[in-house]
């Protein structure tokens, strides 16, 4: 393969993006074990005992990047979803589709961590604060999109409408993270919000950020795997899945 | 951040069953996840060699 | 042919006139089928009524609950009717002709909205009031539930149709409709029955008011052209 031209759109055939995803992949997992256990080492052995909430705000580690996560992927899928739809890409509007489960799993995970911190912390599992409430409401947008995608048939309908449907939910997040704040401070409820005291030891901060880069790491891992799937699932007939199967050992 | 004994390591100041909790769901989901895109990888493959070479009798 | 012997129906017809054309004849078909017109506020008052049913007839409680749970009765019923508002038209094949008519697509979007809104959101409307003293709401209430919902509404119809443009002729459209636009509504619904709290609580709803009117400006700008998209990609 002529690897000397690099062009704007070189990885947008699914031969190449299949092709570069296969080493990319392993690296990203080397790198997620990595940052993952220099995380944990500094979250658990290092970063101190907090003053207010005990040994319970490590959960934080990765309850925050988690939410993060969540938020930055429902971006980047609409993104790539929206390039689709634009340049009639079909490699970008299966790249988005292989975004979105992971993306619900991670706002699954802030909710859950979520929850488990808020138990000991305020005495509830749950509580109706602006970001939870906002995450939950994220959580069904992605939802919403998996489940429109996966109900039409034709492939590109199903695509451009799921590019429509996320650019709309991404300019509706902004819309309904305000307006549940603003619900919440009415409300008087959340007086105590989501973040550590006050005064964030450093070695906390870093064991978080840590942990971040982590779970970048395993979002590209885990999505690029996933965008490998469709691209053999949807392009079965294309002559480079042909040869693919011919220099592949059989699973 | 010292700890005195694994036992103290895994009670986590009383908190042990939150932040393990957590914890356990995030390994849980985080290993689970990369194991069913594969599952998918694989499968798709197997899919497409099926279809291109309908009488092979392995699957 | 010179153009000035193009038909008469079609010379200077603008998108306004295929708005009205749209909107008069969605009118006219409901007018035929009145009871299913009537549907949507039947389900909403029905709906309404379990609520005292399920949690009880003291009458403070359901004071304290009655803007929430008309918003959400509003939301669902506006939802519900909402699925059919392109299906009719896409199984005889008349809304492929609509989209095909030279003026842009938004004009036939902003038309079904209209019509869906005077449909349901008015009815829905004028019948809070009565719905509001069934729960025992008082004077500046029931005017803030009205005020509201006369904002509000609309934000519904227009995300609505949004949503059944989506999922045109899809087989579990109904449920999918509901899954994609309720998160998209629900700031309409915070501030809507937000102002009905804040003007029991004694104090100005003037601020849930703007902020209602800023979503609903904000809607009626974007929802019509993402309809229209949606239209398009869906009769491809």
């Amino acid at each position: 393969m002529n690897a000397s031209t690099l062009r704007l759109f070189t990885f947008a055939a699914p031969s190449r993006f299949y092709a570069l995803t296969g080493w990319l992949i392993p690296v990203c997992w080397v790198a997620t074990l990595a940052f993952t256990a220099a995380g944990l080492y500094m979250g658990f052995f290092v970063a101190p005992t907090d003053a207010t909430q005990g040994e319970a705000y490590r959960i934080i580690f990765i309850h925050v990047p988690a939410a993060w996560m969540s938020m930055v992927l429902y971006l980047v899928m609409a993104f790539w979803a929206g390039v689709g739809w634009a340049f009639n890409a079909r490699m970008a509007s299966m790249l988005a589709r292989a975004i979105a489960p992971t993306g619900a799993m991670f706002t699954f995970l802030a909710l859950w961590t979520g929850a488990f911190w808020g138990k000991p912390t305020w005495g509830t599992w749950w509580v109706w604060d602006a970001r939870l409430t906002t995450e939950l409401i994220l959580l069904f947008l992605y939802l919403g999109y998996i489940a429109l995608v996966n109900a039409i048939d034709d492939m590109r309908r199903a695509d451009q409408a799921g590019a429509l449907l996320a650019l709309v939910g991404s300019v509706n997040v902004p819309i309904i993270y305000f307006s549940v704040k603003w619900w919440n401070t009415l409300h008087q409820g959340a007086t105590i919000s989501m973040t550590a005291a006050p005064k964030m030891a450093s070695t906390m901060l870093t064991a978080m950020l840590l942990l971040t880069v982590a779970f970048w790491a395993y979002a590209f891992a885990v999505v690029f795997t996933r965008a490998r799937a469709i691209a053999v699932e949807r392009e079965s007939h294309a002559g480079w899945v042909a040869d693919l199967l011919k220099t592949t050992i059989k699973p | 951040m010292t700890w005195n004994s694994a036992s103290e390591f895994f009670a986590m100041g009383g908190y042990g069953l939150y932040v393990w909790g957590s914890y356990a769901a995030a390994a849980a989901l985080m290993l689970l996840e990369p194991l069913l895109a594969q599952h998918r990888h694989r499968q798709a493959l197997r899919d497409a060699a099926a279809q291109t070479d309908p009488t092979e009798t392995d699957q | 042919m010179k153009a000035s012997t193009v038909a008469p129906e079609t010379a200077g017809t603008s998108m306004a006139d295929l708005f009205v054309c749209v909107l008069m004849r969605d009118l006219k078909l409901a007018s035929r089928r009145r009871i299913d017109a009537l549907l949507p506020l039947a389900f909403f008052l029905v709906a309404l009524s379990l609520f005292p049913l399920g949690v009880g007839p003291e009458p403070q409680m359901l004071r304290d609950i009655a803007p929430g749970i008309v918003w959400v009765c509003a939301l669902l019923a506006s939802m519900l009717s909402v699925g059919s508002l392109f299906a009719g038209d896409h199984a005889d094949g008349s809304l492929e002709q609509m989209l095909l008519a030279p003026q842009p697509a938004i004009a036939v979007a902003a038309a079904k909205c209209t019509a869906h809104w005077l449909l349901t959101g008015l009815p829905l409307i004028v019948a809070s009031p009565l719905v509001g003293l069934l729960f025992g709401m008082s004077g500046p209430a029931l005017a803030a539930l009205v005020f509201g919902l006369l904002l509000g509404t609309p934000i519904l119809s227009l995300l609505g149709a949004l949503g059944a443009a989506l999922t045109l002729g899809l087989r579990s459209g109904g449920m999918l409709l509901i899954l994609i636009v309720l998160p998209l509504a629900t700031p309409a619904l915070i501030f809507g029955a937000g102002a009905v709290g804040t003007v029991e609580a004694g104090m100005s709803a003037a601020g849930h008011f703007s902020l209602l009117g800023a979503l609903l400006i904000v809607t009626a700008l974007g929802a019509p052209l993402a309809t229209a998209a949606a239209l398009r990609i869906s009769t491809e």
